[in-house]
C-alpha cells in the first residue's frame, strides 16, 4: 500500500513539475517546487537508496502534504489555477494518505500518544475532506448554487448567527429535547408498567419491534394538524419516534439479568422494588443507553421533518426549505452543518454519560 | 399468538375511542349550525366514525379508502395506491440495494486496511448524526440541476441511511470469527483472500441479515421523505404530503397505513431471506 500511495504521489508531483515547467516563466515556482521535493520523495520511498527508519517518513509525508494543502488553497485564489494545479492536489492527497497510513501503523504503549492518535487520524482524514472539497468546488468552478466551498459555507454562518440562533432554539431547544426527554421517559416508564405483567410483555413486545420498523415519519402531517405549527406538533413527532425504540430496549434490558440473579436476590428477601433498583435497572442500562442513543438521532430526524409540513417562519427546518427555494445554498449549507455539530454533540453527551454510568460494562472496559 | 391479538383488539377499541372523542367537538359544531337538537347518543357515535376529514379517522374509513384505493382502481391510474406505493417502493429497494452494497464495500475495506479503520469508522458514525433527512430536499434539487432525476436522487438518500446499519454490522460480522480459527486459517496458509472467502464471509452473514433488516426500513423512511421536496408529485411521501394540504385525513393514515405493511413485508422478506441462507449453510436455528 506504502508503495502505491508513494508511487501515485510521485506521478503527481512530476506532472505537476512538468506541466508548471512547461509553462512560460511566469509559471508559478511553489509549484514546481513542490512538484520537485514529492519527486524527490517518492524516489525515497520507491527505490530507497538509505533506508528509513519509521518516523523520518512519517514526518516527510506529514510535513510535504500539509506544505501542498496550504500552497494549492493560496493557489485558489489566482483566476485561474496554477498549471500543474490537479497534478500537485493528487500529490498532496495521496502523501496525505501516506501519512494516515504511517500514523495508523504506530502501536504506542503510552496512553497519552494512543489516545491522541485516536483522536487525530479521523480528525486529519474530515480537514483533508474540507481540503478536497475546498479545491474542487473554487478550482473547478463550481457554481454556488450547486455547491458552495467550505470557506463560503463557514463565512456565511459567521456573519447570520442571529437567524441561526433563532432556529436552532425553535428546532433543537424545544423540539427535540422536549419531545426527546417525554418520548424516552414515557417509553421507560410504560415498559416499567409491562415489565409487570408477563401478558402485556407477550403481547406488546412483538408489536412494538413492528412499530419500530415502520416509517414513523409518517405521522408528521397528523401531528401537525393536531397540535398546530409550533414546536408543539413537533415535539409530539418525536415523541412518537423515540418512544418505542426505548420501549423495546427497556424491556430487553430489565429482562437481560439472569436467572441465577435473581435468585440470589430471593435470597436476600429483596422486594420487587429493591430488586428493580439494585439488580435489574443496572442491568439495563447498556439497552437503555442504547436507545437513548438512537433516539437521539431520531429526534433531530423528526423534527425536522415535521417542519416541512408547516411551521412559523423559524426553524432549521423551514429554513432548508425556504432557502432552498430561493438558491441560498450557502446558508442551507450552514444550517446543515449547525445540525450536523448539535446532533454529533447531542450523541457524544449521551455516550459520555453512558461511560459514566455503565463503566462496569465490558464494551467499556477494554 | 393470544396476548398479540387481545392487544390489538384493545388497540382498535382504543382508536374508535379516541376517534369518537375526538371528532365529537366538530361534530356538536355541525349540528348547532344545523340546528338539530337532541342528538340521539347512537346517532352522534355513528356521525363521528363517518365525518368525511375527521381529526381522527375510524380504521374502518382508513380501510374503505385503502380497499377503494387498490382494488376498485386500475393500477396505472394515479389516485391508485398501488402506483405510488410502487413508486416508493422502487425507490427505497434500490436505494437499499445500493446501501447494502456500499456497507459491505466499505466494511471489507476496513477490516483489510487500518488506516481506513482508524480513520474512516469514526466519521461513519459521525455521518449518522447528520440529520441526512433535513439535506433531502437539497440533494435532490442539486441533483436535479446536473441533470440526473426521477429515482435517482430520491434513491440516494435510502442509500445514504441504509448503508450504515450495513456497514457497522458487516464489520463486526467480519471480525466474529474467533482467534482460534483465523490461526487455523494460518496453519493452512491460506491467503487473505481465502480467509475472506470461507471464514469471515460466512461468519458474517448473521451480522449481516440483522443489518439489512434495519437497513431496508430506513431505506423506507428516506425514499418517503425523499418524496416530500419534490412537490408531491407521486409516491407515499407524496401523498402525505398532498393530504396534509388538503386537510384530507383519510388520505394520510392511509398512505401511512400502506407504508407500514410495505416496510413490515420488507423485513419479512430480509427475514425469509436470512433463515434460507442459513438453512442452506447448515446452521441449526
Amino acid at each position: 500500500m506504502t508503495r502505491v500511495l508513494a508511487a501515485i504521489s510521485g506521478a503527481g508531483g512530476l506532472i505537476a513539475l512538468l506541466l508548471a515547467a512547461a509553462q512560460d516563466s511566469t509559471g508559478p515556482l511553489a509549484v514546481r517546487a513542490f512538484g520537485l521535493l514529492v519527486v524527490l520523495a517518492a524516489m525515497l520511498w520507491l527505490v530507497r537508496p538509505v533506508e528509513l527508519s519509521k518516523w523520518p517518513s512519517t514526518v516527510v509525508a506529514g510535513g510535504l502534504s500539509t506544505v501542498g494543502a496550504v500552497l494549492l488553497l493560496s493557489q485558489l485564489d489566482s483566476i485561474t489555477p496554477a498549471a500543474g494545479f490537479w497534478g500537485a492536489t493528487v500529490a498532496a492527497w495521496a502523501l496525505a494518505w501516506l501519512f494516515v497510513e504511517r500514523l495508523a501503523s504506530i502501536e504506542s504503549r503510552r496512553q497519552l500518544i494512543a489516545w491522541s492518535l485516536r483522536l487525530l487520524i479521523p480528525l486529519l482524514f474530515g480537514v483533508w475532506l474540507l481540503v478536497i472539497w475546498e479545491l474542487c468546488t473554487r478550482g473547478l468552478g463550481v457554481p454556488q448554487v450547486l455547491l458552495p466551498s467550505p470557506s463560503a459555507i463557514g463565512a456565511r454562518m459567521v456573519s447570520s448567527t442571529a437567524t441561526l440562533w433563532a432556529d436552532f432554539k425553535q428546532t433543537f431547544l424545544h423540539a427535540v429535547l422536549i419531545g426527546y426527554a417525554l418520548g424516552c421517559g414515557s417509553g421507560f416508564l410504560i415498559a416499567l408498567l409491562i415489565d409487570r405483567s408477563p401478558f402485556l410483555q407477550r403481547g406488546l413486545l412483538p408489536i412494538g419491534n413492528l412499530v419500530s420498523a415502520l416509517p414513523i415519519v409518517g405521522v408528521a402531517p397528523i401531528m401537525v394538524m393536531w397540535f398546530g405549527f409550533d414546536w408543539q406538533s413537533k415535539a409530539a413527532v418525536v415523541v412518537v419516534m423515540t418512544f418505542f425504540p426505548m420501549l423495546v430496549n427497556t424491556v430487553a434490558g430489565l429482562a437481560a439479568s439472569g436467572a441465577m440473579q435473581r435468585d440470589l436476590m430471593q435470597t436476600y428477601a429483596a422486594g420487587y422494588w429493591q430488586t428493580l433498583f439494585k439488580l435489574r435497572l443496572p442491568e439495563a442500562l447498556p439497552f437503555i443507553f442504547n436507545a437513548l442513543k438512537i433516539n437521539s438521532t431520531l429526534a433531530l430526524i423528526g423534527a425536522i421533518v415535521a417542519e416541512f409540513f408547516g411551521t412559523p417562519i423559524v426553524g432549521m427546518g423551514f429554513r432548508i426549505s425556504t432557502e432552498v427555494g430561493r438558491m441560498n445554498v450557502d446558508m442551507v449549507w450552514a444550517e446543515i452543518a449547525m445540525a450536523a455539530v448539535a446532533g454529533s454533540l447531542f450523541y457524544g453527551i449521551v455516550t459520555l454519560v453512558e461511560r459514566m454510568f455503565t463503566f462496569w460494562h465490558p464494551s467499556i472496559r477494554n | 399468538m393470544w396476548p398479540v391479538i387481545v392487544v390489538i383488539t384493545g388497540i382498535v377499541v382504543i382508536w374508535y375511542g379516541s376517534a369518537v372523542m375526538l371528532n365529537k367537538p366538530f361534530q356538536h359544531d355541525m349540528y348547532k349550525r344545523a340546528n338539530v337538537e337532541n342528538v340521539s347518543f347512537s346517532q352522534l357515535l355513528g356521525d363521528t366514525l363517518n365525518q368525511e376529514r375527521p381529526v381522527l379517522p375510524a380504521p374502518h374509513q382508513v380501510y374503505q379508502e385503502l380497499y377503494k384505493t387498490t382494488v376498485e382502481k386500475k393500477i396505472t391510474s394515479k389516485r391508485s395506491l398501488i402506483y405510488h406505493s410502487w413508486i416508493t417502493l422502487s425507490t427505497a429497494l434500490s436505494g437499499f440495494v445500493m446501501g447494502t452494497l456500499l456497507g459491505i464495500l466499505l466494511a471489507v475495506g476496513i477490516i483489510h486496511n487500518r488506516a481506513l479503520d482508524k480513520s474512516l469508522m469514526p466519521w461513519i458514525i459521525a455521518s449518522q448524526t447528520i440529520p441526512i433527512l433535513a439535506i433531502a430536499p437539497m440533494i435532490i434539487v442539486v441533483l436535479n440541476a446536473i441533470g440526473i432525476q426521477g429515482l435517482l436522487p430520491k434513491a440516494f438518500i435510502s442509500t445514504y441511511l441504509s448503508f450504515f446499519p450495513v456497514a457497522v454490522g458487516m464489520v463486526k460480522g467480519l471480525r466474529s470469527p474467533e482467534t482460534s480459527h483465523l490461526d487455523l486459517m494460518r496453519t493452512y496458509n491460506a491467503s487473505a483472500w481465502q480467509t475472506f472467502w470461507k471464514l469471515r464471509l460466512p461468519a458474517s452473514l448473521p451480522f449481516l441479515f440483522t443489518s439489512m433488516k434495519v437497513a431496508v426500513a430506513i431505506a423506507m423512511v428516506g425514499a418517503i421523505v425523499g418524496e416530500l421536496p419534490t412537490g408531491a408529485v407521486a409516491g407515499l411521501g407524496a401523498r402525505l404530503l398532498a393530504g396534509s394540504y388538503y386537510g384530507q385525513t383519510i388520505q394520510i393514515w392511509s398512505a401511512l397505513v400502506m407504508a407500514s405493511v410495505l416496510a413490515a413485508c420488507l423485513v419479512g422478506l430480509v427475514s425469509l431471506g436470512n433463515r434460507w441462507v442459513l438453512a442452506r449453510m447448515g446452521a441449526s436455528a
